[in-house]
């Protein structure tokens, strides 16, 4: 077990590292130059290679990579070249909303998608299952910026329930989470409903049967708990989307986290920035795929016992 | 054949094909289906207030905030999802079945390095990528597909790398060496022909994922750029009259919606007849 840990941590280091390289070279080899941004267009030839040595930008690929990592290190990601801010601060600054967003938004989907999942999987084959599966299917199909758009316009507009955007109370967190938890149930109903049939077509599920234990507890006790491991692995995978997914969502509803920082960063080519957000989205993504890996053999002893 | 005539009994199948007929011929036809040119703008077009008018006898579904028909535009915009969605999940599915048959036949150093180039990969925040990309190239169609392209390769590589690894385990392909076969003969007369179901599912389900991230990178203003009409910048476009005037947003959403599940569903079908675990689970 103390070997599986540490072997899975090194694996995430070691992808974090490959990652960090990567967002390095493509911001490095492409073609928007940071110093004409900055500068502006009656800049003086003098002061474009001024502002590139002050940048550090006049040193070769790997001495710049170099500095780099071993500012990354010390947990500086370096300073926004036209908010004059460091990267660090206005990413922390920025991490409370989106991460109020992100567990509501798993909180939404999880209680969706496997209310649903288990539902469809109890009553397969019949109405109820073939309309939660369409309604699946509908939900993995829509790309997030329309079902934000649509949430906004019934509730909002329409029903007026629900402000249209801003920052603060719960009502304003309402309509982003559940953008986010309403497309994310897709995928969770889904993944839960296959996952009940694989595991009450076992034998132990006809045993709990023959014994005489209630049909909810054959669902919840027996199957549900055995059912449920390929979620866990799922949550991690999620994360991923999840972090591409807030900036859409996040700058439909001007929710003020990282996913609007980026965009409006990408807007303006800060290239710090959008490393500095990539970066944190690759690290939440590698830390959630290693949590759910750490889990899996607390969720199910069989797997604890072939490591 | 008998494949065929299961998919044909399937009402999903009937839908999605009528649904992606009707895309496609309103893509190859629009010049011959489309009431007008998608970028002329009609003077009468506008109220007076210069906003878009609604669903009329002569804009049958409508103007949009500068005056152009909406239904062309939405008939000339099929030609832009479907171009991109055969053109990324092309050079998608290229790329990745090209590494995942390398990975999984060659095995060894070369395989173990493209599949854990894979894992990173897999740890990029996809759309976050995408969108970083396009906004950073300024992006003509083509800059669209090939980042599309570039994001979504990855997962087509990881099923057919592990498909490969099954299949050239089996002991026709060691049978088949041991007649003296070369490594090219086996790969295309023993692994490509079984992967090609594969293949067929993966691409099919990866244009409804392509067109979903074409619209999502117009909706934010860095896809494809008006006035060349796409579903998710005639959104971007329109987007602040969708207050007033929602079915400018929602039909091309609904467009866009329509397509990606009649792939998804497609894709879902075929996966169920043509992958021999999935047969016989009536699931």
């Amino acid at each position: 077990m103390k070997n599986y840990v540490i072997k899975r941590i090194g694996h995430s280091a070691i992808i974090l590292l490959g990652i960090s390289f990567i967002t390095f070279l493509l911001l490095y080899i492409l073609p928007a130059d940071p110093v004409r941004q900055i500068a502006g267009r009656s800049a003086t030839p003098e002061t474009i290679a001024n502002i590139r040595r002050e940048l550090g930008l006049d040193q070769p690929l790997l001495a710049q990579y170099w500095h780099y990592i071993s500012q990354l290190a010390q947990g500086d990601l370096g300073r926004s070249y036209l908010q004059k801010t460091e990267v660090t601060l206005l990413i922390q600054s920025r991490l409370t909303p989106t991460l109020i967003l992100m567990i509501s938004a798993i909180f939404l989907e999880l209680l969706f998608g496997l209310t649903a999942g288990i539902f469809a999987s109890v009553k397969r084959g019949k109405n109820a299952d073939k309309s939660i599966m369409i309604a699946s299917f509908i939900g993995v199909s829509s790309p997030q910026f329309i079902v934000a758009i649509l949430v906004l316009y019934i509730f909002a507009v329409k029903l007026h329930w629900f402000p249209i955007g801003g920052y603060g109370t719960f009502h304003n967190l309402v309509l982003p989470a559940m953008t986010l938890g309403i497309l994310g149930s897709g995928w969770y109903s889904r993944v839960m409903r296959s996952s009940m049939l694989d595991v009450l077509r076992n034998d132990y599920i006809r045993t709990a049967r023959a014994k005489g234990a209630s049909e909810g507890r054959v669902i919840f006790i027996h199957a549900f708990r055995n059912a449920i491991l390929p979620i866990v692995a799922m949550i991690g995978i999620d994360i991923g989307v999840f972090m591409g997914g807030v900036v859409v969502v996040e700058s439909v509803f001007g929710w003020p986290g990282i996913g609007q920082l980026a965009w409006q960063a990408i807007q303006r080519v800060d290239i710090p920035i959008i490393m500095g957000v990539t970066l944190v989205s690759a690290i939440a993504i590698v830390i959630g795929n290693l949590i759910a890996d750490l889990i899996t053999p607390f969720v199910d002893p069989r797997i604890r016992i072939r490591q | 054949m008998s494949t065929l005539k299961r998919l044909i009994k399937r009402k999903v199948v009937i839908f999605s094909v009528a649904i992606i007929g009707i895309i496609v011929s309103s893509a190859i036809f629009a010049p011959l289906i489309a009431p007008f040119a998608p970028e002329t703008q009609f003077r009468e077009g506008l109220t007076l207030e210069g906003s878009p008018l609604g669903p009329n006898s002569k804009f049958i579904l409508g103007t949009d905030l500068l005056g152009r028909d909406l239904l062309s535009r939405l008939i000339y915009g099929a030609r832009t999802s479907l171009l991109i969605g055969l053109l990324a999940n092309g050079v998608a599915v290229l790329i990745g079945t090209f590494f995942g048959i390398i990975a999984g036949f060659l095995r060894g150093r070369i395989g173990s390095a493209i599949m854990r180039f894979t894992d990173l990969m897999m740890a990029f925040p996809a759309l976050l990528l995408a969108i970083t990309l396009s906004a950073i190239f300024s992006p003509s169609l083509f800059i669209v597909a090939l980042v599309i392209a570039m994001v979504n390769w990855v997962q087509i590589a990881r099923v057919v790398y592990t498909q490969t690894l099954s299949i050239s385990e089996k002991e026709f392909i060691e049978a088949s060496r041991s007649l003296g076969a070369t490594n090219t003969r086996i790969l295309r007369c023993h692994i490509l022909p079984h992967l090609a179901p594969f293949i067929l599912v993966w691409s099919t389900l990866g244009i409804s994922t392509t067109v979903l991230l074409e619209a999502t990178l117009s909706y934010l203003g860095i896809g494809v750029r008006p006035p060349t009409p796409s579903w998710g910048n005639i959104i971007f476009e329109n987007q602040t009259y969708f207050q007033t005037a929602p079915w400018l947003v929602f039909l091309p959403g609904l467009a866009i919606v329509m397509f990606a599940l009649s792939f998804n569903f497609l894709g879902d079908a075929l996966r169920d007849e043509l992958d021999p675990t999935q047969r016989g689970r009536e699931n």
